[in-house]
């Protein structure tokens, strides 16, 4: 069916449209970021670019602890959370995906309950038990609970992905004498390897992403992530007003993620849906 | 059916097995012992961090405990449930959460349904919309709220002028919706998308030749068919929507009314430093939740992902 000129311009528009609406917000906070913060509020109605652009706001918040110290908590605690979180999620993932063992439903069963889980509900108690072990304010402190709350997606997407691997290759590993473990390290863990990745780059994007238990289980820089660093700042001097501040440092924590998911896209779009649909 | 179909196939291998050494009956055996061994650290991960700390809760909420004065903490019974139920404070969080929840999953399933359409029947375009749509979904929520913060600060932001939307409950609310909206609605859209995927085109061009409209295509063959995406994803947004945090808090901080029920847990933890009311609005909160979980599965029948392999 060849498409009429009405139709084409139809979806062109509808194109535009949804384009424009996704990125004009995110266009905003870059344009903020490049104002000067002395002159960022305008009299009347500002106006949506800047009238004369600076690097100051950047400049401003690499030249201080208070947000380069949480970009490198951020890093190092979603990178060790993911790495651990997919680690597990694998193993259950392939016993899920593969193996008859009573109580399977049972994990699952559990997994979604997590998932669903109110955060809120575990502030109170989490806040109290890291305070009493000494986790409060730590690398570990938020490692621990992202790692729990990175497994039932790592167990979802995982084992939707484990289920379209061809296990052939598996069962003829076993004649060939490996012990099911054996099978699973060699033959079956290098082809899991996409799978792994994509549910690595979900799992990646909650820790970066997450701010509740940010807020709430850290007290300084020691630890603070940086989403909840920014809703601390209080701009490079007492009287300036950190909007500047605070629009350059979203600017930073989103273009790397923002590069991240249009490289990863066919992954991460595989990742989502394959979890949910497929079941 | 996942599992009697699951016990077929993996017990293949253990019935090859037995063509060796083995018996079946312990290759069986082993099979389960490897699934509870590679289950058990992430089971061991989630109870430790989810299991344990909720039954802590349960009884922080029947203690009297101040972080102020922790040695004057004892047992109350239900009394902190008593207060926090008939508090104002609550049941207006819970009147705010219900409508944020309701309306923006609404719209973002209109939305994530048109988007859904637009990714999937685009002519061309498709790529670079599936590209751009990502960008809510992994930008930082934090980030992003910031942006809508300053878009309508008066002197600031470019929407407004000098009057101030985000100090009005009515406006402030309708804001923190929009922000909710625009992140999340590319994560319904890539739902429906794969739902829509699910759909064989065949059908549809018998129903065209049937001579059916392209709505009566859409909400007749289209929609029973996508069902089990549709639910899921609805299942899936309205628990998100109700744990709303981030957004309020960057927006609004729960001022002028506009808190919800996870924004009056947080500051009765940390500004009103009292673990047994926080607690008991904590253990409120995860009954609600599980309250709509239970009503999707049972009502609408959504198959909890994950349980069944249809």
């Amino acid at each position: 069916m060849a498409a009429t000129t009405r139709q084409r311009s139809g979806w062109l528009t509808a194109n535009i449209v949804t384009m424009l609406l996704v990125l004009i917000p995110v266009l905003w906070v870059v344009s903020l970021s490049f104002k000067n913060p002395a002159t960022i509020a305008a009299t009347g109605r500002a106006t949506f670019w800047p009238t004369s652009w600076t690097w100051v706001n950047y400049r401003g918040i690499f030249s201080s602890s208070e947000f380069t110290r949480p970009l490198l908590n951020s890093i190092g605690i979603g990178l060790i959370a993911t790495f651990i979180s997919v680690a597990l999620a694998s193993l259950a993932a392939y016993a899920v995906a593969r193996l008859a063992f009573p109580g399977k439903q049972v994990l699952i069963g559990m997994a979604l309950l997590i998932a669903m889980f109110p955060l809120i509900s575990l502030v109170t108690p989490m806040f109290g038990i890291e305070r009493a072990l000494g986790l409060f304010n730590t690398w570990p402190g938020l490692i621990i609970p992202y790692i729990a709350f990175g497994l039932p997606l790592g167990i979802y997407t995982l084992s939707a992905f484990f289920r379209e691997i061809p296990w052939e290759l598996e069962k003829a590993a076993k004649v060939d004498g490996a012990t099911p473990f054996q099978a699973f390290v060699r033959v079956i863990a290098p082809l899991a390897a996409p799978g792994m990745v994509t549910t690595a780059i979900l799992v990646f994007l909650f820790c970066w992403n997450e701010f509740l238990l940010a807020i709430s289980l850290t007290s300084t820089t020691a630890a603070r992530t940086a989403p909840a660093a920014l809703a601390f700042f209080t701009g490079s001097s007492q009287f300036a007003v950190p909007t500047g501040s605070i629009s350059a440092a979203a600017v930073v924590i989103t273009i790397p993620i923002i590069i991240f998911v249009l490289f990863f896209q066919r992954r991460i779009v595989a990742g989502l849906t394959s979890g949910a649909v497929k079941g | 059916m996942t599992t009697s179909t699951e016990v077929v196939t993996s017990g293949e291998p253990a019935v090859t097995g037995a063509s060796g050494r083995r018996r079946l009956s312990e290759g069986a055996r082993a099979e389960r012992r490897l699934g509870w061994l590679l289950c058990a650290p992430a089971v061991i991960a989630m109870l430790l961090v989810a299991g344990y700390p909720i039954f802590y809760a349960v009884y922080l909420s029947l203690q009297r405990y101040d972080l102020r004065f922790p040695q004057l903490a004892h047992f109350v019974g239900l009394s902190n449930y008593g207060a926090v139920l008939s508090s104002s404070y609550w049941w207006h969080a819970l009147i705010v959460t219900l409508i944020i929840t309701v309306v923006s999953v609404a719209i973002e399933f209109a939305l994530g349904m048109l988007l859904a359409l637009l990714m999937y029947r685009t002519i061309f375009g498709r790529g670079t919309v599936r590209t751009t749509i990502l960008i809510p979904y992994g930008i930082v929520t934090v980030a992003a709220a910031f942006g809508w913060q300053y878009a309508w600060t008066p002197h600031i932001g470019y929407l407004v002028g000098s009057n101030a939307p985000l100090t009005k409950t009515g406006s402030a609310i309708a804001i923190i919706i929009l922000a909710e909206i625009w992140k999340t609605t590319p994560f319904m859209a890539l739902l429906l998308m794969a739902g829509l995927s699910l759909v064989p085109e065949d059908l549809l061009k018998a129903a065209r030749v049937d001579g059916a409209t392209a709505w009566q295509r859409f909400y007749r063959v289209t929609l029973p068919l996508m069902k089990p995406a549709i639910l899921v994803a609805l299942l899936f947004r309205t628990l998100d929507a109700f744990r709303i945090f981030d957004n309020i808090y960057v927006l609004t901080a729960g001022g002028n009314g506009t808190y919800s029920v996870s924004i009056l847990g947080y500051d009765n933890l940390f500004t009103a430093l009292n673990l047994g009311i926080g607690s008991a609005i904590s253990i409120l909160i995860f009954i609600c939740v599980a309250i709509i979980a239970f009503i999707f599965i049972r009502i609408f029948g959504a198959a909890a992902p994950g349980t069944t392999g249809r």
